[in-house]
């Protein structure tokens, strides 16, 4: 998976370029195109991996200073471009091999000593590596490497927590929230209200009073059903959490349990599951057709259980699974079925290919990416 | 000139490079990051710090794209001619002025900072694109063109709320600050408090970054809640052993009201600090 990102960001960042925003520093050039093409923070993790797969060759500064090093026939030009001055004080110091030599182990005290907040090179006005007399493109790396920690950033990829494709955790649970609350609401527009403004008009005399109200929200309304009991638990809480939690921005609500896959049968509270039933009939029955169905769970279990009668694993059920689906398909024509296993392992297990054909497609990873696709297709 | 941070703003290279090619380039500046880490102060700083005029437009869930632009007030014109008012006859009278066109019309150049605009509705930056991108618009009523003197430096500020438009983040640029880090937060800090004594700050930072890392906590302190926190312990001028000596039987923090500011944060603490107790 790659960072969106269009012609325009690259024509921004080679504008950016030529103005030198960054130049001949990989750390510059890593924030400043990070800065032009990345939009997000979720994407900066793959940008950081992008980046370290091209420019890890470089990444030892002594590979930098090879390239940067003028070769023989080279270094007669980059003679050329100093003053008498500076040609005497290169000589004093035991010519530009040596200077070479030392102004790398300048560059390595040098970030020993960064921790500190010590002087870079160049800047203490003893070194010849001062920004003036030189070959303005020979050898300001040495003055711009001061920004050595962000050489590591890219490596460390910090920015991992924030990519969406990961599943839903606490910490990504914050996001997802948002865009429940996105789908819950519509915005809350002004709008003029006709008969008030008639009135108070009227009331004052023919004196124009203008009144507004909020538009009213949109009434979306959903029916929840969680698979519970095994390993589907701590994904249930975390997505019961996360739909109570914007509870009140829905017009309607409703849960419901399950354990596998639906039956003639579910329930509204897990504890008593046992004692207080709901037949799905009734509930087919009791919620209209405009009502959002979203199954939480992880579809892995035998193939039977969707397929045969008796099939299921806790009861002996009439009528094979598959109908239940199709019977409330058919009442509910936006459903769709969240699935915390990874998509990449969904072709091998036989029962999540059944769910996700049973439901044409309408079968979703539990990320932030996931939850948002399944979003899209039930308000569209 | 150059933006490299302020007196009493600690800015990271990556936010001076920001900042830096937003005014070369001449784009929106898009800013993200976690609340109190000083989104919203930026814009002051670099308005201070380049010596230039700060325009604020603050946004909220009922702001629409043309307030910022311009408003015409029609109401008052309909009254207006219901009375004979003279006025009535210029329309221009009746043309509010938004922020944008304040910031456009400056024969200066100004920073412009639109804060949080993911309160606004979800179309909202849909209806700048053009604004932002060329800096002009046009003014229906009058029939004339405002177009940017100088183009400002504009700083925009998102909490996440919603997601952007792409085509809207396409023409910013974008930068995600990120919480500072120890040695920043020191920074910050003797930024504020310029003569705290080091083993009090120290041992306040340990404190602060060891809140931070407790799992579960609703509201995580920032930046600005350990400035806040800082300025009482040093108001109250208790005695600098205080949290050195903290020993575990001491369940929080000493005025820890300014670093929780959530019930359920502050029991969690305190449950904590008793599980720990138990076991030494």
């Amino acid at each position: 998976m790659g960072v969106p990102v269009s012609i325009r960001e690259l024509l921004i960042l080679l504008e950016a370029l030529e103005l030198r925003l960054a130049f001949c520093s990989i750390d510059d050039f890593y924030l400043l195109a990070r800065l032009c093409l990345v939009k997000d923070e979720k994407y900066f993790d793959r940008y950081d991996k992008a980046f370290t797969a091209y420019f890890k060759e470089l990444g030892d500064i002594e590979d930098i200073l090879e390239s940067l090093i003028p070769e023989d026939w080279l270094r007669s030009e980059f003679m050329k471009n100093l003053s008498e001055q500076e040609k005497q004080k290169i000589k004093s110091l035991g010519g530009l091999e040596k200077l070479l030599e030392t102004f790398k182990e300048r560059l390595k005290e040098q970030q020993a000593r960064h921790a500190g907040g010590n002087k870079w090179v160049g800047t203490g006005g003893t070194s010849p590596f001062g920004h003036s007399g030189y070959h303005p493109e020979g050898i300001r790396v040495g003055g711009e490497s001061r920004n050595k920690k962000a050489a590591k950033v890219w490596e460390k990829r910090v920015y991992k927590d924030l990519d969406d494709s990961l599943e839903l955790g606490t910490r990504n649970l914050k996001v997802a929230l948002r865009k429940l609350r996105k789908f819950a609401r519509s915005g809350a527009n002004e709008e003029l209200d006709l008969d008030n403004t008639i009135s108070s008009t009227a009331k004052n005399a023919g004196w124009l009073d203008i009144k507004m109200i909020p538009e009213r929200h949109n009434a979306i309304k959903v029916l929840l059903f969680f698979d519970v009991g095994g390993s589907m638990d701590p994904f249930v809480k975390i997505c019961e959490e996360l739909f109570s939690a914007c509870k009140t921005e829905f017009k309607h609500l409703e849960y419901f349990y399950f354990h596998n896959f639906i039956y003639e049968s579910v329930w509204k509270d897990n504890v008593r599951r046992y004692t207080e039933d709901l037949p799905l009939e009734e509930v087919l029955r009791t919620y209209s057709s405009d009502y959002k169905v979203i199954f939480i769970g992880d579809a892995s279990m035998s193939p039977y259980e969707i397929s045969h009668r008796g099939g299921s694993v806790e009861h002996m059920n009439d009528q094979a699974g598959y109908l239940w689906m199709n019977r409330l398909k058919a009442i509910f024509t936006k459903v769709i079925w969240l699935n915390p296993v990874e998509e990449k392992y969904w072709d091998y297990t036989q029962s999540i290919g059944m769910v996700n054909q049973l439901l044409e497609n309408e079968m979703y990873p539990l990320s932030l990416q996931g939850l948002e696709a399944g979003i899209k297709s039930l308000s569209h | 000139m150059n933006f490299k941070g302020t007196d009493n703003y600690i800015a990271t290279e990556e936010l001076q490079m920001a900042v830096n090619a937003a005014k070369t380039l001449q784009r929106p500046l898009l800013i993200k990051g976690e609340p109190g880490t000083g989104k919203t102060m930026l814009a002051e700083e670099v308005a201070e710090a380049l010596n230039m005029q700060l325009i604020q437009w603050h946004i909220k869930s009922t702001t629409r794209a043309h307030q910022g632009l311009y408003e015409y007030d029609a109401v008052s014109r309909l009254r207006d001619s219901q009375l004979g008012n003279e006025k009535v006859n210029d329309i221009a009278n009746y043309i509010k002025k938004g922020k944008l066109w304040e910031a456009f019309a400056s024969k200066k150049q100004v920073v412009l900072l639109i804060d949080e605009i993911d309160k606004a509705d979800i179309e909202f930056p849909n209806d700048l694109l053009l604004e932002l991108d060329k800096m002009e618009f046009f003014v229906y009523e009058t029939g004339e063109t405002i177009k940017a003197v100088q183009r400002p430096i504009i700083i925009i500020t998102s909490n996440n709320e919603k997601e952007l438009p792409d085509a809207f983040l396409r023409r910013c640029f974008f930068h995600y600050i990120n919480f500072p880090d120890q040695a920043t937060m020191k920074a910050i800090i003797n930024v504020h408090f310029p003569d705290i004594q080091g083993t009090l700050l120290k041992d306040a930072m340990d404190i602060f970054f060891q809140i931070r890392e407790v799992p579960g906590l609703k509201k995580k302190p920032s930046t600005s809640e350990l400035l806040d926190w800082l300025k009482l312990l040093l108001a109250d001028d208790i005695p600098e052993d205080i949290l050195k000596g903290r020993d575990h039987t001491k369940a929080i923090p000493p005025l820890y009201g300014a670093l929780l500011k959530n019930e359920q944060d502050v029991h969690m603490l305190e449950k904590l600090a008793f599980m720990l107790r138990r076991e030494s």
